[in-house]
């Protein structure tokens, strides 16, 4: 009666099978309309000039506080101005802000990690410890410290994502590196005489792509969530500059009369958030597919 | 300890990178030289900067962090009665997330694509892109305003008021926290539910219950607890923005405040705390590995 593990994988087979189909068509409906959802807002934040309907920054007193109507599609604020065509200007600079913030750090990361990674001994601790010290700092804290300094604004925002943000691609891409740096193709380019230059530019780094992609999807995500909350304290994006985060601190002494003036901002970022984390799960499950399948 | 030294670099070269003269800030722009250059001498900050980094580590070390420009106290007194509630804040923030997140992540790995599932997944899509300080407003409107059942703002005396004018802000910190928590605790789950010694498990003829909440949680909790420690920096970013919003007399709210007074010596000394904080809490959470896991207990 004893069963081989061979009969064991066959008698679940089946269902093994049925789960990794069902998993699969989730993976496509969650890209898709993760990527349906950041498309239609992207779009409409490049296309901002022809699809707002009113200026994002006229103020017309008569039309305060006026609900969503077909007139004002997400309604006035208290100072009469169009939220709907707010919200669409203010996606050119959440997103904007949102993509530098990641994607500038993700480079220099990517490089400190593979550096680390493939030669490690001391430049691998070195670079490891400065990592570990940055990652255990709370991001906010260190953003706001630093705006004590420069003064409210987007610039500190700025200077403090290219400190700090580069931490977490650092230790993923290093993760990455010490399993590839043991591949076949890099023993080859190594054996081939390639400078290291060379081997960490072009043969390493685009296989350690995909995983920080799919992390700067998160990672996006709360990069926008941050540029948002430090607007809504104040020490962000200033009046009367359209952002999202700042909207809804514009609205929050309203909110018992005039609901909408929180309310669409806040239900666009969540949008935005979850189609980003969307895209980055469906990426996600996808590659565990072929890495599962590669073993 | 590096991270304590880094730390106590970072918030000592914060104070001298301001533009200007924090002195001069602080006795006000018309001040005779001699004064200025009294109070600089008094400060020691006409010494060398290597010296002045020793000194202050050495004053931080004994809880002396300066005196605040605005309040003309000692900074460490100001940040003292600030600790209270935002400890108590993460702490019943962290509680909460965790309370939603271990049934949510079992349902959602134990009944994987189906029903359970793909509910838990939408919650956690939502309240993880939810920026807390919206998700802290519509609490506000509706438990406050509408419902009447907790206070706007505030912190309350005694315990009892502690808990009772921070659970709106805690479940705000939560939602965020267990949004995360469940994703690595489901996903975590789903690997120890495949693995042979569950099998083994349930080849015993073990209860479902038992499998999930003896053998397999206890696994999955070790990934949790390290999510966990990753995720500190961004749950007391979050507290900061809550005490904000509820009003919450913390560090957060001390924080943010002395930004706009440009009382930099408090922001120096809040910096600083900050940091230690999520020392303490990593090495809470090592403990906490201990307790769960004997292989860490042996190593």
């Amino acid at each position: 009666m004893i069963t081989s593990k061979q009969q064991l994988i066959e008698a679940h087979a089946p269902r093994l099978r049925r789960r990794a189909r069902s998993d699969r068509r989730w993976s496509n409906v969650t890209l898709g309309v993760g990527v349906a959802i950041v498309a239609i807002t992207l779009l409409a934040a490049i296309f901002a000039p022809w699809i707002a309907p009113y200026h994002p920054n006229d103020v017309n007193l008569l039309t305060s506080f006026e609900a969503p109507s077909w007139q004002h599609l997400m309604g006035t604020d208290n100072l009469g101005r169009d939220i709907f065509s707010r919200v669409v200007w203010a996606g050119r600079v959440d997103f904007q802000i949102g993509i530098i913030t990641t994607y500038v750090p993700l480079v220099t990361g990517m490089l400190v990690g593979a550096v680390a990674g493939y030669f490690g001994g001391w430049v691998d601790s070195v670079l490891m410890r400065l990592t570990d010290v940055v990652i255990a700092f709370p991001f906010l804290v260190l953003v706001i410290a630093i705006l004590a300094i420069v003064g409210p604004g987007l610039t500190g925002l700025y200077i403090a994502v290219l400190c700090v943000g580069w931490s977490m691609y650092a230790r993923l891409t290093r993760g990455e590196m010490l399993v590839l740096r043991e591949q076949q193709f890099m023993l080859a380019a190594e054996g081939l005489g390639f400078s290291r230059r060379r081997i960490i530019l072009r043969h390493a780094l685009p296989n350690l792509l995909r995983p920080n992609l799919v992390f700067s999807m998160a990672d996006i995500v709360l990069n926008i969530l941050l540029a948002a909350s430090l607007s809504f304290l104040g020490l962000g994006v200033q009046p009367p500059t359209a952002e999202w985060g700042a909207m809804v601190a514009d609205g929050q002494n309203y909110l018992l009369n005039a609901w909408w003036i929180t309310t669409m901002p806040g239900l666009v970022i969540v949008a935005v958030g979850v189609g980003l984390s969307l895209i980055g799960d469906g990426l996600a499950e996808r590659m565990g597919e072929r890495f599962r399948l590669g073993i | 300890m590096p991270v304590i030294v880094g730390m106590t670099l970072f918030s000592f070269i914060l104070i001298h990178l301001v533009p200007g003269d924090p002195i001069r800030i602080m006795v006000g722009g018309k001040a005779p030289e001699a004064v200025v250059k009294n109070i600089d001498h008094r400060l020691g900050l006409d010494r060398p900067l290597p010296e002045q980094y020793v000194t202050f580590v050495g004053h931080a070390a004994h809880g002396d962090l300066g005196e605040s420009i605005v309040l003309r106290r000692p900074v460490s007194s100001v940040v003292g009665e600030r600790i209270g509630p935002s400890l108590f804040l993460l702490g019943y923030g962290t509680l909460i997330g965790i309370v939603l997140a271990v049934p949510l992540g079992i349902a959602s790995a134990r009944w994987r694509n189906r029903l359970p599932d793909h509910l838990t997944r939408l919650l956690t899509l939502v309240a993880f892109a939810m920026p807390p300080f919206w998700l802290g407003l519509i609490l506000v409107r509706k438990f406050s305003l509408d419902l009447g059942w907790f206070p706007v703002s505030g912190y309350g005396t005694g315990f009892l008021g502690h808990v009772y004018h921070l659970t709106l802000p805690a479940l705000t910190i939560g939602l965020f926290l267990a949004s995360m928590l469940i994703r690595s605790l489901r996903a975590s789950l789903i690997d120890i539910f495949g693995t042979e010694y569950i099998e083994a498990v349930r080849a015993r003829g073990a209860s479902e219950a038992r499998v999930v909440l003896k053998h397999s949680l206890r696994n999955a909790l070790i990934s949790t607890i390290t999510v966990l420690t990753v995720n500190l920096g961004f749950l007391i970013g979050g507290a900061v923005i809550v005490e904000k919003v509820f009003d919450i007399p913390g560090m957060g709210q001390l924080l943010v405040d002395s930004i706009f007074t440009r009382d930099f010596p408090v922001v120096q000394g809040l910096t600083l705390v900050f940091g230690v904080l999520v020392v303490l809490l990593n090495l809470t959470a090592d403990l906490a590995y201990a307790a769960i896991d004997p292989r860490v207990r042996l190593a």
